[in-house]
């Protein structure tokens, strides 16, 4: 077996054993107060976590034996890295604040994330002479540690806010959240629709022209949305209802705009799925399984994640980020839209901090915050590149 | 403008909210904080008198008040987030391709929104005017809120004493009362703070035990480090601190560095280019998929002169080698505060073009050849025998406007040629005109023909050229900054108290973050003692 | 006492105020400044030395004093700069009497292309050419054409973007004749 196989299967075994962790912090829900930081199943969760988490350590290293690099260089490596860093942060937040339940939020929000990771082309990749420098290894890994840690933040404030926003009467607060969960749900579905055609082997071809190239872009999903003046090559297809905008700029604009349409139409057949069988909000739903969660406890989580990761975070999106693109670029600063959304975030989480000096905005509000946030992070993770052009295309 | 003299005998200065030796609270202050009466006490800045909230005489007053809250503080914060945003909406005009007119560019590409932002300037967004002004808003916030605050919060951290007013010790978050203590049980109590770090200050057995002081001081020096990169960002603008330009550099030419005032030539000795194998075992999908050509490699092999003694520009200087060196991406080459960096290229301009006159039905019939160095091009060749090339016209770009062929740049990408030939059997001249690809021969009379022999291509190598002596500022800026957050956030400022009450104590907590901590600490302190565990009177839930 | 602390309050946030609007100020206005210090109207012209290419002769600008120079920046490749050359040696002779001097600096790389152009336009006034570009680096020249007038005294009298026509060309010899003052 090569270094790369064993990657591949040291990743899947992590994967596993994060879903079955996940379940035994799920067990763990009826245990009462101080019960639940001694509640046998909680030591299992992390125990397992632990476990799953050096799996996933050990397919870093041997990837980046295979690789010659730390893989950390595309959309695949970097998402799963991500993955890998919000287990390591929950597992640092767990160790101090003991609560299980925050297993159950923050291990599926990591599952997702690793799920949403391979469904980008895994195969290694050689580096670009920009992309040749240990600041690679730096930045990335020090900015994907400090987001997850904030991350957690998310998912502590999840908890706040199911367990806190009243579900009597149908209200933007209630939709909101209910709203938050959909987009879990539409990460879901691309996962669900991704694998389900890549099994299929679909594929349809288009064809168009930028800057006097001729480009073609592979679809592995039917086209809903053709990219900007394309002709389809492939026959026997759907063809597409409409065209995305010129105003598109990314790589391949048109395809990825055609899976983001299938990811939100999937997550909204599957969440309405779930309001069909569960009758009621899935918010809802949940919220009585939370009935014995302190919520002053998941408060004061959700403001130290932010304590902990905001200083990770500068120190590796900001200035690890300036230094590597003061070495590569010879400007550390350029006003690249990635660059701009690190520092809209880093805006973002200062001005959480600072609200938090007043009283009023303890508990719910500082939930949402924390939401937003990740929205921000996830935004600048993701749709950076679908839709703003820049030097991070890469990843 | 009254002192307030409180109970203990504490003199605190006007606008104090809470007594700064024993906490308790000005009546007529409660305001400030918003306290109310019964609930809990608001300890940050540990209810000290920020000046800014009491005199408002003068403009100057008012202005300094204004920047002195932390809510105008925290909306500067979010109008910059929100202007950032907004300039990354479209491309900011220095990633639009510059050979374009901007307005056009905006309104072609992004219709009638992109013309509107063109016209509010956002395509220059972060160099606009109202930008900086927003962003140095900020910095006047970042100072005055600080001057305001740790002057105040440090006097009374001083002044702090053991003894604690009652309704301070009630009104904290966490309290706890006792009603019968041993003295074994305090003197363990004591010993166990002692082995948490707590440095231990006592008044007529009231103690007041204290860690980690110093995390409160984390915001203001992050603050100095903001203060000092906003610093580095404005002496920016000043030409001998930043220096930031271009120069292109063909393959064996020597050329002045812009902006070095004339002082500084480079030579491209040779520009590489490696890709990577696509039979590489590991990557050969992942190069499969970017079309085969996945660049490994760009280097230049440069040479640095610096001119002797005084030359008047245009003469031709005296050089002197001063450095050697190769240039690859994440590897500039750097002489007397200098740098140069690999940023681009361009392959195959032409160097020279061999040619050679036949006549024009057999081109095995050499009657001579010559080569046209566009380095150093001659306006005659001779060749053999008395035939001889006059170069009659020279293109080096070649386009064709209205019929009328001319170069469009100074660079050999498309040479053309109208070359007269002369011999001892050709009456007059006979007159080739020579394109890539092409001999077109006016007329159609030639006897003989030029034919192209052979091409030397050569490189062209983009180098940035930076000097950037505001570097350390930042850095500075940076590493105070970061001192700062991991000061204020890694660590907390915690405070416990206890107060001798008849026979018992009364126990209060406070921190300025981690209260969970803190309760630990608590559980680890008061453990095997017959002190009650303080209760949370928070009720957030 | 109060009277004295409240009068050092003022004093001292004044001067804070101060110092930290007057940063503001200094970065707006460095802010909109030209990057480069640009050879201005006003300023001293820098002295260069170039080769005439129609001619033996070398130029050196510092020299010229005693002369008013039109000192012209352009390229055989630059069509506004071949509108603007009839005119130059329409007027040269005229001028030359009256103690004016024209000096066209070619940004081409190559000498053959300049001494065809010549040829083509019949130039008699002197081209010299700016092999290394380091003459072009010192008056940081942007586009071309691109014109300074500079009087007698080698002050820069103007500075003109873009080609010019005759009856502006001779207006702004008028500016530089020697002998004036």
């Amino acid at each position: 077996m090569d270094f790369y196989t064993i990657s591949s299967n040291l990743l899947y075994t992590a994967f596993v054993i994060y879903l079955v962790a996940t379940f035994f912090f799920g067990a763990t829900i009826r245990a009462k107060g101080s019960a639940q930081r001694t509640s046998r199943a909680g030591t299992i969760g992390i125990v397992l976590t632990t476990i799953g988490f050096l799996a996933q350590t050990g397919y870093f290293i041997t990837r980046w034996i295979a690789s010659g690099h730390a893989p950390v260089s595309n959309l695949f490596e970097f998402t799963t890295f991500f993955g890998m860093m919000l287990v390591f942060a929950f597992i640092i937040i767990y160790f101090i604040y003991r609560l299980n339940i925050l297993g159950l939020f923050a291990l599926p929000v990591a599952l997702i994330v690793i799920g949403y990771a391979s469904m980008f082309p895994r195969e290694l990749s050689p580096l670009i002479p920009a992309l040749k420098t240990h600041w690679l290894y730096i930045h990335v890994t020090t900015a994907a540690l400090g987001e997850a840690i904030l991350a957690v933040s998310f998912a502590a404030g999840l908890i706040y806010l199911i367990k806190k926003v009243d579900q009597s009467s149908f209200n933007v607060k209630t939709f909101s959240l209910e709203f938050v969960l959909y987009m879990i749900f539409a990460t879901l579905g691309f996962i669900l629709v991704t694998t389900t055609f890549n099994a299929m082997d679909y594929q349809v071809t288009f064809e168009y022209e930028k800057e006097g190239e001729l480009l073609t872009s592979e679809y592995h999903l039917p086209a809903i949305v053709a990219p900007y003046d394309s002709e389809m090559v492939t026959e026997d297809r759907f063809s597409p209802l409409f065209e995305a905008p010129s105003w598109m700029e990314g790589q391949e604009a048109g395809r990825k705009f055609n899976t983001f349409i299938w990811s939100l139409m999937a997550g909204l057949a599957l969440h309405l799925l779930m309001l069909l069988i569960l009758r009621k909000r899935v918010a809802k739903a949940i919220q009585p399984l939370l009935s014995r969660v302190n919520l002053d406890l998941v408060d004061e989580i959700i403001y130290r994640s932010v304590a902990i990761g905001f200083p990770v975070f500068t120190l590796g999106a900001l200035i690890f980020a300036a230094i590597w693109a003061q070495v590569a670029w010879n400007r550390f600063w350029g006003w690249d839209p990635k660059e701009v959304w690190a520092l809209i975030t880093w805006f973002f989480y200062a001005a959480f901090l600072h609200l938090r000096l007043s009283r009023g905005w303890h508990g719910e509000k500082s939930a949402w915050l924390a939401v937003i946030g990740f929205a921000i992070i996830m935004f600048n993770l993701i749709a950076v590149n679908l839709v703003l052009f820049g030097l991070h295309s890469y990843a | 403008m009254n002192k307030i003299k409180c109970e203990c005998g504490h003199i605190n200065p006007e606008g104090t909210v809470l007594c700064e030796a024993c906490g308790k609270p000005v009546e007529k202050n409660q305001h400030i904080d918003g306290n109310d009466k019964g609930k809990l006490l608001n300890m940050r800045y540990d209810g000290s008198a920020r000046r800014s909230q009491t005199y408002n005489k003068t403009v100057i007053d008012k202005v300094w008040n204004f920047f002195s809250s932390v809510k105008v503080g925290v909306w500067l914060i979010v109008l910059a987030l929100i202007a950032s945003a907004v300039g990354t909406i479209f491309p900011q005009e220095m990633y639009i391709p510059p050979t374009v007119e901007p307005a056009q560019y905006y309104r072609d590409e992004y219709g009638i929104f992109g013309q509107l932002y063109y016209q509010l300037g956002f395509h220059n967004l972060y160099g606009s005017w109202w930008y900086i002004l927003l962003i140095a808003l900020i910095g006047v916030s970042l100072v005055i809120c600080s001057i305001d605050r740790v002057v105040p919060l440090h006097r009374a951290l001083k002044n702090q004493r053991p003894k604690r007013h009652e309704v301070f010790i009630k009104r904290q978050r966490l309290f706890g009362q006792t009603e019968r203590v041993s003295n074994t049980d305090m003197e363990a109590v004591k010993e166990n703070l002692k082995k948490k770090n707590y440095k231990i200050y006592e008044d007529h057995g009231h103690i007041l035990a204290e860690k980690n002081r110093f995390s409160r001081w984390g915001p203001y020096v992050n603050h100095i480090g903001l203060i000092i990169i906003l610093i580095g960002a404005i002496v920016r603008f000043f030409p001998f601190m930043y220096v930031d330009t271009y120069v292109w550099v063909r393959e064996g030419e020597t050329v002045v560095i812009p902006e070095t005032e004339q002082q500084y030539y480079i030579e491209n000795k040779d520009f590489i280019l490696e890709l990577y194998d696509p039979n590489d075992e590991r990557f050969s999908e992942a190069i499969q998929q970017e079309g085969g050509m996945v660049p490994k490699n760009f280097q230049t092999n440069a040479v640095v002169y610096q001119v002797k003694g005084d030359t008047v520009p245009g003469s031709e200087p005296e050089l002197e080698k001063i450095k050697e060196g190769e240039i690859r991406v994440n590897e500039p080459l750097k002489f007397n505060g200098f740098a140069l960096y690999q940023s681009d290229y361009q392959l195959n301009e032409f160097k020279s073009m061999s040619f050679k006159l036949h006549p024009k039905n057999n081109a095995e019939d050499v009657i001579g050849a010559f080569t046209f160095d566009m380095t150093d091009p001659k306006q005659e060749y001779l060749l053999e025998n008395g035939y001889r090339i006059v170069v009659d016209q020279y293109f080096p770009d070649l386009e064709i406007d209205n019929g009328e062929p001319k170069s469009k740049s100074n660079y050999p990408r498309n040479p053309a040629f109208i070359f007269f030939v002369y011999g001892p059997d050709i009456e007059d001249r006979e007159v080739s005109f020579l394109t890539i690809g092409a001999n077109i021969n006016p007329g159609n009379q030639n006897q003989y023909k030029l034919s192209l022999a052979g091409v030397e291509m050569r490189d062209v190598t983009g180098l940035a050229v930076k000097k950037d002596r505001t570097l350390p500022i930042f850095a500075v800026g940076a590493i105070i900054f970061m001192i700062g957050v991991v000061q204020g956030m890694y660590w907390q400022h915690r405070r416990i108290w206890i107060h001798p009450k008849d026979d018992g104590v009364w126990i209060a907590g406070h921190t300025n973050k981690n209260w969970y901590g803190l309760k630990r600490d608590f559980e680890s302190i008061l453990d095997r003692t017959s002190i009650n565990p303080p209760e949370d009177q928070q009720e957030l839930s | 006492m109060n009277a004295d602390r409240k009068k050092k309050r003022f004093v001292f946030r004044a001067i804070v105020l101060f110092v930290l609007i007057a940063a503001v100020i200094v970065t707006l206005v460095s802010s909109f400044m030209e990057d480069n210090p640009v050879v201005k109207a006003g300023d001293m012209a820098p002295n260069f030395v170039l080769k005439q290419v129609n001619g033996d002769q070398t130029f050196e600008l510092h020299k010229l004093r005693g002369k008013g120079v039109m000192l012209n920046f352009w390229a055989t490749y630059c069509d506004p700069c071949k509108e603007e050359m009839p005119y130059m040696e329409q007027l040269y002779p005229e001028y030359k009497e009256k103690g004016i001097e024209i000096l066209a600096v070619s940004l081409d790389t190559t000498e053959l292309v300049v001494k065809n152009f010549i040829d083509d336009y019949d130039l008699t006034f002197p081209v010299v050419h700016d092999k290394r570009g380091d003459v072009m680096d010192l008056y940081k020249i942007g586009p071309i054409p691109t014109t300074y007038f500079i009087n007698p005294e080698g002050e820069v009298v103007r500075v003109v973007k873009g080609p010019l026509t005759l009856n502006r060309l001779e207006a702004y010899f008028q500016e530089i004749l020697p002998g004036q003052n």
